[in-house]
């Protein structure tokens, strides 16, 4: 008798090694039913590493892997109930759009009938929209519809997992917002644990209802985007999710005291801290997200630094300050349309002031190396 | 003064393609349209050709359809042999060798290739002959043992002087696989075996026409190795040239079965062209 539990894939204590190469290190993480969950990180981190086992192509080196209660240390990629979206897609060059699709359901025994095959692999046309397309070949489709087609190969199936390995990676902007949104409607209609590796955090948080960011092998932080962006658990965190202007600072008098780089000194009470806990004595980097920075002509009440505009990058809806201040740096600042009139906007080379919200700010301590 | 863009790219060209243009033009375009002619032309009084407009050379094929036969059935059974020797091999060094050995594999591939198939082909007659290999079973008390002048002499000689010629397109092909197509099977459901056949097999099929298109056509005007380790009991349409242009001296009809050769190898070639579209699903055929 199984236990019924409501994770479809746990990691337990999982580590993976290639030679002396440590790629994934002592990882637990849990993936409940239904989830849509992003693994986030740069090059190198394991995220890869850690899909490829679930998928079955890499086996751990300690630890053991659970996919809907089941142990799956051993089991061939062939023998699980996963299926994978693959980076460049990975379509059979000398099968059709419909040969592709079907070679799951081919494969399934007891087998399918004829009929069943066609018409699931219709079904999953129709669901990414490329109903007319069964008897084309795969060089005469886009980049964009042979993406498609290689999501109706894995979900025809019925996987409860679908791995997606940087799936969106190859398509222009566009195109990539609008699978985005197709990702997320698709989830949400199949009801399938979705797991989406990416270098790119925008898709992470766009998609994601959960996300794990990753760096050497370990996780770093895993939470709802919101929580991730607004309360980064430590600097990578912060400085890899989102953009982020760093303050270097000593904390003083049991950390409620920062001294920073210029001489000035702030009370630390109100900041919020990495792990909720105060900061000890010590170097400290103060982390502040560009758009919770405030801009103004006139010096403003609370901690403000002055500073000269060395550029300015119109982006449309927002707007993107370079400001340099003498002994502490450069710092991002984004302003919206709101913030200062289009016809009033801070040229480059005007003096500002610059300010931020005691909450806005993020303080981590320094690790010693 | 300096040459206009177009004219130097004219130049480079001519330059490049020159003389290997040449040389094909002269011996090889050239020579085809004078067996061409000698085909439709009579034979001299003495021998060699005289000048005609008549297609009884071809009518004459019949005389030597045995020679057709045995060619047309020797080519592809040992070309088939060879496939099945030599997609092993080449499986296993594109896919399963450890890259670091992998190069030395390959140059013992084509080690043989160093010296020439006519003294390889002799060191088998001596070796198949009564006293090589039967002489040390006789030894060992295995007695009579008849290896040379037998069809098995004739495939093993086969195989062996053409493996490199299949392997080598074989792997190529193999080694281009894009292994995410492996995962990508495994990962729906097929087994290895099944991958093999549904994936692997289907799309090294470009390197495996071409070997055996290679390996066929090249057989087709073999004669040396039947002859050498056959007894030269078998008659090919190899012989028959070397008879008739050497021997008796009728180059008219020797030149109607150099065509009809030439023709069979074109037909053969287009239908393999063909096929293999079809399967890989891309006109991309890479013809090594």
């Amino acid at each position: 008798m199984a236990l019924t539990s409501s994770n479809d894939i746990e990691f337990r204590s999982v580590t993976k090694k290639y030679g002396a190469l440590t790629a994934v290190s002592d990882i637990n993480l849990s993936i409940s039913k239904g989830a849509f969950l992003a693994l986030l990180g740069p090059s190198g981190c394991g995220k890869t590493t850690c899909l490829r086992m679930i998928g079955g192509f890499e086996q751990p080196s300690e630890g053991t892997i659970h996919i809907a209660g089941r142990e799956m240390n051993g089991v061939a990629a062939y023998h699980r109930p996963v299926n994978m979206v693959f980076q460049h897609y990975a379509l059979f060059p000398h099968f059709n759009v419909e040969q592709n699709v079907a070679y799951g359901l081919r494969q399934m025994r007891p087998r399918l009938s004829r009929a069943e095959i066609s018409r699931r692999v219709g079904e999953a046309l129709a669901m990414v929209r490329l109903d007319g397309f069964a008897g084309r070949r795969i060089h005469e489709m886009s980049g964009g519809q042979q993406q498609r087609v290689a999501l109706a190969r894995a979900i025809v199936n019925r996987p409860s997992v679908l791995l997606l390995d940087e799936p969106l990676a190859a398509l222009d902007k566009k195109l990539r917002t609008a699978m985005q949104i197709e990702l997320q409607t698709l989830q949400r209609e199949l009801g399938i644990t979705f797991v989406l590796v990416t270098h790119d955090q925008e898709e992470a948080l766009s998609m994601a209802d959960t996300v794990c960011v990753m760096s050497a092998g370990r996780i770093r932080q895993l939470g709802a985007p919101q929580e991730i962006y607004d309360r980064p658990a430590d600097l990578f965190v912060a400085d890899f999710v989102g953009k982020t202007n760093r303050i270097e600072a000593v904390a003083e008098a049991g950390g409620t005291v920062l001294r920073l780089a210029d001489g000035s000194a702030m009370s630390s009470s109100a900041h919020s801290t990495g792990g909720g806990a105060g900061v000890p004595n010590g170097k400290v980097t103060i982390a502040i997200r560009p758009e919770k920075m405030r801009m103004s002509r006139a010096a403003a009440p609370g901690p403000a630094f002055k500073g000269r505009v060395t550029h300015r990058i119109f982006l449309g809806s927002v707007t993107e300050y370079a400001v340099a201040v003498p002994g502490l740096g450069d710092f991002l600042v984004t302003e919206d349309r709101n913030g200062l009139a289009t016809d009033n906007m801070v040229s480059p080379g005007e003096e500002v002031f610059l300010g931020f919200p005691p909450e806005a700010a993020h303080v981590f301590p320094v690790q010693q190396p | 003064m300096p040459l206009k863009p177009q004219t130097r790219h004219k130049l480079v060209t001519a330059l490049l393609l020159g003389p290997a243009g040449l040389w094909l033009f002269f011996f090889l375009v050239l020579p085809f349209i004078a067996i061409l002619v000698f085909s439709v032309g009579k034979r001299g009084p003495v021998g060699g050709y005289a000048p005609a407009f008549t297609f009884e050379q071809f009518a004459n094929l019949g005389t030597r359809a045995a020679a057709f036969v045995n060619t047309l059935e020797l080519a592809p059974v040992g070309a088939f042999s060879c496939l099945l020797v030599a997609y092993p091999v080449a499986y296993y060094l594109a896919v399963k060798v450890n890259p670091q050995r992998r190069l030395l594999l390959l140059s013992l591939v084509v080690a043989p290739f160093w010296t020439s198939l006519l003294m390889r082909t002799y060191a088998w007659m001596y070796l198949l002959g009564g006293r090589g290999i039967p002489h040390l079973l006789e030894l060992v008390g295995i007695e009579n043992v008849r290896l040379i002048n037998t069809p098995g002499a004739v495939l093993l000689g086969i195989v062996y002087g053409y493996l490199p010629l299949m392997i080598m397109p074989i792997y190529v092909s193999l080694e281009k696989l894009d292994r995410k197509l492996l995962e990508a099977s495994y990962d729906l459901g097929a087994k290895p075996i099944g991958t093999f056949f549904r994936v692997t097999l289907p799309l090294s099929l470009p390197g495996v026409m071409t070997g055996f298109a290679l390996v066929t056509i090249l057989l087709l005007g073999e004669y040396l190795i039947p002859q050498l380790l056959g007894g030269g009991k078998v008659f090919f349409i190899g012989n028959a040239l070397v008879d008739l242009f050497l021997q008796s001296r009728n180059w008219p009809f020797g030149s109607a079965i150099a065509v009809t050769l030439v023709a069979v190898v074109v037909v053969i070639l287009t239908i393999a062209m063909r096929l293999t579209w079809r399967i890989a699903g891309t006109r991309k055929v890479d013809l090594v």
